[in-house]
């Protein structure tokens, strides 16, 4: 991690925060600093991807705007997070993409999108697009061939597997633990992974743009997540039932692909737009301005993921489905592209830092009392 | 939404804990309300900010507090540290309702956590608020604003007008532009006079140009000062306050609770002449740092400069400034403005009268010097393992001891004894009344919140009568 304005600001406000420690009931991040007594670049990174962004030490710091020492955690720890983004990804080549990662993920969509529906039409026969149809096995291969899916799939998706993995290696190299992983360590990071206990404020919920608490962002993010999870649950099941099984989409709707896409797709979309309408109602205060554009691309594209989905299963026996395949399809390609590139990768340094965490969490802080 | 043409049944004049609790108290006995806060929005509260926990009776473990602290206790406790300038009754009343406060305070969204560290061990006696003072009072005002309690801020109130024992009028300033508002009844919870500096300029001279204010600089004392030029009792001594030693760096206000040096234990503290003045070691730093703000106030230049080697540098909590780093004593006095000959001969001094005993910094080691004048008599160990430190230490004023004398309902007493008909007092302006010298952590919270729900209560029947 690069030293930068926003880390040199963000090491003022951890020293004043670690001469203060009121916080500390709030998130892991208040206990894990106060393991330190000086923060270098890489403990900065680590701390800030720590931090969930519940906003809780904003509203109670007795240091905040307009206090001169100004202290506003929520958007330093954000701007450092995003520039670790940058330092982290790989071939590093590529990290540009990270500036103005809304227009970088929006134009990803809208080419994602024009490139699936022109090579469909360009494979088709004319008139074929708009036939009848009906839902029979196969009937989408009729569109798109499979082949074509799945060399456009396991290329794009195993690029991004790869970059995904060696931008979190850089993290951990950087940002990591020096100790061991134990299966202890690596269980209780999974269960705040999978509870998001951190973006609770210690039970009491996140402070979404006031002083009240309130859960629920931390519902609409598990809406979104689980959502995510269980729509790629439903893509996996039916590469089971294609490979093993020779069973070809499209399925029933009382099949396990069908069911768990259809529920995931609508807690997709109740999340993004959820945090989408929070997004417009936000305090700008806590906020990182210029980390808008990449956030809410991140959810416009996710919710495009399931609404197209649903879309196609809902038109699946019309003459629309091709279109509608192509513009899922499309969408889809465009997840896969981004996903190193996107908000996307949060989740990943989120969950390496609450692993570095859960390893460390038995050390005492540095300092005693005082009153 | 507030309206200073309004009569209402009860003005509170103070927005920080105590306003808060009366506030709401005499809103959910069915008052009709107005909170006063000096304050613009962003730094409401008073000195309420910057609180952490407050100090509650318990006879058995809580969520919050740990084993239990019973009522002798807890009297024992305060009958010390104030060398018995308290009113006992008062003050067990006060610790015999600590022990009732938290269903309500929950009720009114205030948030507690697991006591963690930092906390000068007092899990046992305090229940810590999640957040701190700021989310408390965060909490309150939600609350007061969802129950209807009218909120001004911006607004100083200046003179509470007492006719024959009883307040008619109350003259502010709201955004700069003078009212006259009418209230049934009135609650001063304004707090005390410490950010007042030229009224404790007054006892103290040119040295309050070298004090450093905590908290808030909107506690001026304009209610309390007002009150007493009209006969209201008097209780505390004026000239006294509880300061602590802090950051001679620290900004004026305001700096709440990150300026507070622990080094003082683990190091030799020297006045600007380079000479030492008192025991570092005398007892563990919970037990005194709350002398060494006197201590310093009564040096040359109220100033000191606590200096230590890199061997103790890890055994305190940081502060928000970084300690001066010199490769040698010399060097390190030259960088503090001290004269280097000066501070040499005191730390040889001092290291020539070290060596007995184990060191031990968890607790009292007895490692002590021998034939120094003054003595270090725990944890005087050599200052020799560069590189060596320094932090310039001033007298930090949390808070003023005077106030306004009540009974136990809260109510304001005249120089004649009789209480005033409507008014009463809540908080840091009459918690000279109980703590009338000595500080004991949390405390200030405990009798503003008990005597803020008094107030409300009471004011409330009052005006509904």
């Amino acid at each position: 991690m690069h030293a930068t304005e926003a880390t040199t600001t963000l090491r003022r406000e951890v020293e004043i925060c670690n001469a203060c420690r009121y916080c500390e009931g709030f998130c892991a991040v208040f206990p894990a600093l106060e393991l330190k007594r000086e923060f270098g670049e890489a403990d900065l990174s680590y701390l800030a991807n720590l931090c969930h962004n519940c906003r809780g030490c904003y509203y109670a710091c007795q240091y905040a705007p307009p206090h001169h020492w100004g202290i506003n955690l929520p958007r330093s720890f954000a701007e450092v997070r995003a520039e670790s983004y940058q330092d982290y990804a790989w071939p590093p080549s590529l990290a540009k993409l990270f500036q103005r990662n809304g227009t970088v993920v929006a134009l990803a969509l809208a080419t994602g999108i024009a490139l699936v529906l022109l090579l469909t039409m360009a494979i088709q026969a004319p008139g074929m697009i708009f036939a009848k149809r009906a839902v029979a096995p196969g009937e989408f291969y009729d569109v798109i061939p499979l082949w074509a899916m799945q060399i456009v799939a396991i290329t794009t998706f195993g690029f991004s597997l790869v970059a995904l993995g060696m931008s979190v290696r850089n993290f951990w190299l950087d940002a990591g633990s020096e100790r061991k992983l134990t299966i202890g360590g690596v269980l209780y990071a999974l269960h705040d992974i999978a509870t998001l206990r951190n973006l609770g404020g210690g039970g009491h919920g996140c402070n979404d743009n006031s002083e009240r608490f309130s859960m629920t962002r931390r519902r609409l993010h598990h809406a979104m997540a689980y959502g995510f999870l269980l729509c790629f649950a439903a893509t996996c099941v039916g590469f089971i039932y294609h490979t093993f099984f020779g069973w070809a989409a499209p399925y029933e709707f009382f099949s396990a692909p069908v069911l768990l896409g259809t529920v995931g797709g609508i807690a997709l979309i109740i999340g993004t737009v959820g945090l989408f309408a929070m997004k417009l109602v936000d305090d700008p205060m806590p906020a990182a301005r210029k980390l808008l554009g990449g956030d809410v691309a991140m959810l416009v594209l996710l919710a495009a993921a399931a609404k197209t989905g649903l879309l196609l299963l809902l038109l699946r026996a019309t003459s629309l489905m091709p279109i509608v395949l192509a513009l899922h399809l499309g969408v889809i390609l465009t997840l896969f592209v981004t996903l190193p590139y996107s908000k996307m990768v949060h989740g990943l340094y989120r969950g390496a830092a609450l692993l570095r965490n859960a390893l460390e969490r038995d050390q005492a802080p540095l300092g005693s009392g005082g009153g | 939404m507030h309206d200073l043409t309004k009569t209402y049944d009860v003005l509170v004049a103070g927005g920080g804990n105590a306003a808060l609790c009366a506030a709401i108290t005499a809103r959910q006995a069915g008052a009709s309300v107005l909170l006063l806060e000096h304050a613009p929005r962003a730094f409401r509260g008073g000195n309420s900010r910057h609180t952490r926990n407050l100090r509650a009776m318990h006879s058995q473990p809580t969520d919050v507090l740990t084993e239990a602290y019973e009522e002798d206790e807890y009297w024992d406790d305060l009958r010390r540290v104030t060398g018995g300038i308290t009113d006992e009754s008062l003050a067990r009343m006060t610790i015999r309702a600590s022990s009732g406060v938290f269903g309500w305070m929950r009720d009114c969204g205030v948030r507690f956590q697991p006591s963690l560290t930092g906390t000068l061990n007092l899990s046992r006696t305090n229940a810590f608020f999640l957040g701190g003072g700021k989310a408390l009072v965060n909490a309150y005002y939600l609350t007061a604003e969802s129950l209807g309690v009218a909120i001004a801020y911006d607004s100083e109130v200046l003179a509470i007008e007492l006719q024959d024992g009883a307040a008619r009028s109350v003259n502010i300033t709201y955004r700069g532009y003078p009212y006259t508002v009418q209230a049934r009844c009135v609650i001063a919870s304004s707090g005390g006079f410490q950010a007042n500096l030229d009224w404790m300029r007054h006892y103290w001279g040119d040295a309050v140009d070298n004090f450093v204010i905590r908290g808030t600089p909107y506690n001026r004392g304009k209610v309390l000062k007002n009150l007493l030029d009209q006969g209201v009792a008097m209780v505390g001594d004026p000239t006294q306050f509880h300061a602590v030693a802090l950051d001679a760096r620290a900004p004026q206000f305001d700096g709440g609770i990150t300026t507070r040096l622990d080094s003082v234990p683990f190091s030799v503290v020297v006045n600007q002449h380079g000479k030492r003045f008192y025991d570092e070691g005398e007892d563990v730093w919970p037990k005194r740092y709350a002398i060494w703000g006197r201590l310093i106030a009564q040096q040359p230049g109220q100033i000191a400069y606590s200096l230590f080697d890199a061997k103790a540098l890890p055994l305190f909590m940081p502060s928000v400034y970084p300690a001066v780093k010199a490769d040698s004593i010399g060097a390190l006095a030259e960088k503090l403005g001290l004269a280097p000959t000066k501070v040499q001969e005191t730390i040889a001094k001092y290291n020539a009268a070290t060596g007995t005993g184990k060191f031990d910094n968890s607790q009292l080691d007895g490692c002590t010097t021998v034939g120094l004048d003054p003595p270090k008599t725990n944890w005087a160990r050599a200052i020799d393992t560069g590189p060596f430190y320094g932090y310039p230490l001033r007298p930090g004023i949390t808070f003023t001891y005077l106030g306004v004398r009540v009974n136990e309902r809260a109510q304001v007493l005249m120089e004649n004894g009789h209480p005033a008909g409507n008014l009463y007092a809540s908080g840091e302006i009459m918690a000279g009344n109980i703590l009338g010298r000595g500080y004991l952590a949390g405390f200030g919270m405990t009798i503003g919140t008990v005597f803020g729900r008094i107030a409300g209560q009471e004011a409330a029947r009052h005006a509904r009568n």
